[in-house]
């Protein structure tokens, strides 16, 4: 099937990012004349958390998480910065299509939801039946949609069926045909306010969840499960389950530790924004954090390739995560009182 | 961490498709980014993710060579697939599928659902039913 309108590309600035949502949103934001880096948007949106659920499980494994649900940074941002985005999904893919070509007419870059199952230019080991995957659609030449995929280095293309068949893949969460552009931008946002909020909100989810699965108290959790895991599970599971974990903390493009290194650079551009040299000092210390998530995955890369061994890694290992919780509950009491 | 220490340990993962960005601190403490092609403990876990799909597609072409399971169970796994996703593509309901899994039943499998079988693995109809693929 092809299309049959012209030909568009509009004057849409590709930047990499770490993390797709962040990217999206900040290219987004770009294009209508407002610069925030990637760690900004992700620091006002509130997006380092941690989450362990043994009960929610893919692929049989439990999740863990170091960012909220999808979706939840770009709606924390829009609402702290004022920006209002339009967001429709479509029950036919041809309607989700049509409905895009109005608005490249019309010169609005447009977000949308996708699988990265079928995404022909990413690298097949990541190719997984994932669905929250943000791109930007930014013009059409012939029968190929122009790109901007924030985790690629460069521009990329999609034809007509490729895009259609990324918009309505099936499997959890399916995104069917979802997207979104910004609607009204306003004339000053005050930032200050913005990051002051993003932090807080950041330190009240790493702090105060009463549910042990969630925050600071998550990671200490975790720590318990992991410490039980040869015993529970036999070795090929255990390594699994652990490896698990390390998958979430680097694969999915975090910026390197779990976030917590991006975390780091958003706080040291708040410092400057907000002239509050306490942030930048602070900045430092989630970088050390950082590096013990590192650590942690050193730890589970030995017990995964000695996968069919059960040694005293698990117990390094849960340590490890018992450090994090306590370094993290500190950290984050410090951070609340620096912008409090 | 610091740039000089954002690893570089290409084991392929990213095909030369793109580099990574990682936050780290540069020499007069500033944050930046460095593009990084790989870091071994990551390479091993994702490694070992797909080494157990690996095993599952192995067991599923043993299957299907043996006659003990239909073409489907080979390519529902190296399409890292399960039954619901396949009911999901195909419009049809899940132990329709589990069905099909029987060679006996596809086998009487007419064209038309074939070949929506076989545009949700992304091969041809003849693909799907010749076992050549599974010989290699």
């Amino acid at each position: 099937m092809t299309n049959k309108h012209k030909n568009i590309s509009l004057d849409f600035t590709h930047k990499q990012s770490a993390h797709c949502e962040n990217g999206v949103v900040s290219n987004l934001l770009n294009f209508y004349g407002i610069e925030l880096s990637e760690p900004m948007v992700f620091g006002i949106g509130s997006g380092l958390f941690f989450s362990h659920m043994p009960f929610l499980k893919i692929g049989g494994i439990p999740v863990t998480s170091f960012r909220p649900l999808p979706g939840i940074i770009f709606k924390r941002i829009s609402r702290r910065l004022g920006i209002k985005f339009e967001k429709h999904k479509y029950s036919k893919p041809r309607k989700a299509m049509d409905a895009l070509d109005k608005n490249l007419e019309k010169g609005i870059p447009t977000g949308m939801l996708v699988g990265v199952y079928h995404l022909t230019y990413f690298p097949d080991p990541y190719r997984f039946h994932f669905n929250a995957h943000n791109i930007v659609v930014y013009g059409k030449s012939d029968n190929d949609y122009l790109v901007s995929d924030p985790i690629m280095e460069n521009y990329e293309k999609l034809s007509y069926d490729e895009l259609i068949r990324v918009r309505f893949a099936k499997g959890l969460f399916p995104p069917k045909g979802h997207m979104y552009w910004a609607k009204d931008i306003p004339e000053q946002i005050d930032l200050k306010r913005a990051i002051r909020k993003g932090i807080l909100h950041t330190c009240k989810d790493m702090l105060t969840i009463p549910v042990p699965m969630f925050g600071a108290k998550g990671i200490k959790f975790l720590s318990k499960k992991v410490r039980r895991y040869p015993d529970k599970l036999g070795a090929r599971k255990a390594a699994s389950f652990t490896g698990q974990i390390v998958r979430a903390q680097e694969e999915i493009g975090t910026g390197g530790a779990g976030f917590r290194y991006m975390y780091g650079a958003f706080l040291q551009e708040a410092s400057v924004v907000m002239q509050n040299e306490e942030l930048k000092k602070i900045s430092y210390e989630i970088s050390e954090i950082g590096d013990m998530w590192r650590e942690f995955a050193i730890i589970t890369g030995r017990i995964v390739k000695n996968r069919n061994t059960i040694d005293e890694s698990y117990s390094l290992a849960a340590d490890m995560l018992l450090n994090i919780s306590k370094r993290e509950t500190d950290f984050f009491k410090k951070l609340k009182r620096c912008v409090s | 961490m610091k740039t000089t220490d954002v690893p570089q340990d290409d084991a392929n993962m990213f095909q030369g498709k793109l580099r990574e960005p990682v936050y780290s601190l540069d020499a007069d403490g500033n944050y930046t980014t460095v593009k990084s092609v790989g870091w071994d403990p990551k390479n091993e876990v994702m490694k070992d993710a797909w080494d157990s799909v690996n095993e599952k597609i192995e067991n599923a072409r043993q299957d299907v060579l043996s006659g003990k399971r239909s073409p489907l169970a080979y390519y529902i796994e190296k399409n890292i697939m399960d039954l619901s996703l396949v009911a999901s593509y195909m419009g049809i309901w899940k132990c329709k599928v589990k069905r099909h899994l029987k060679p006996r039943n596809f086998n009487r499998l007419g064209d038309e659902m074939l070949e929506k079988y076989a545009s949700v693995f992304n091969i041809s109809k003849d693909q799907l039913i010749s076992l050549d693929e599974l010989r290699k």
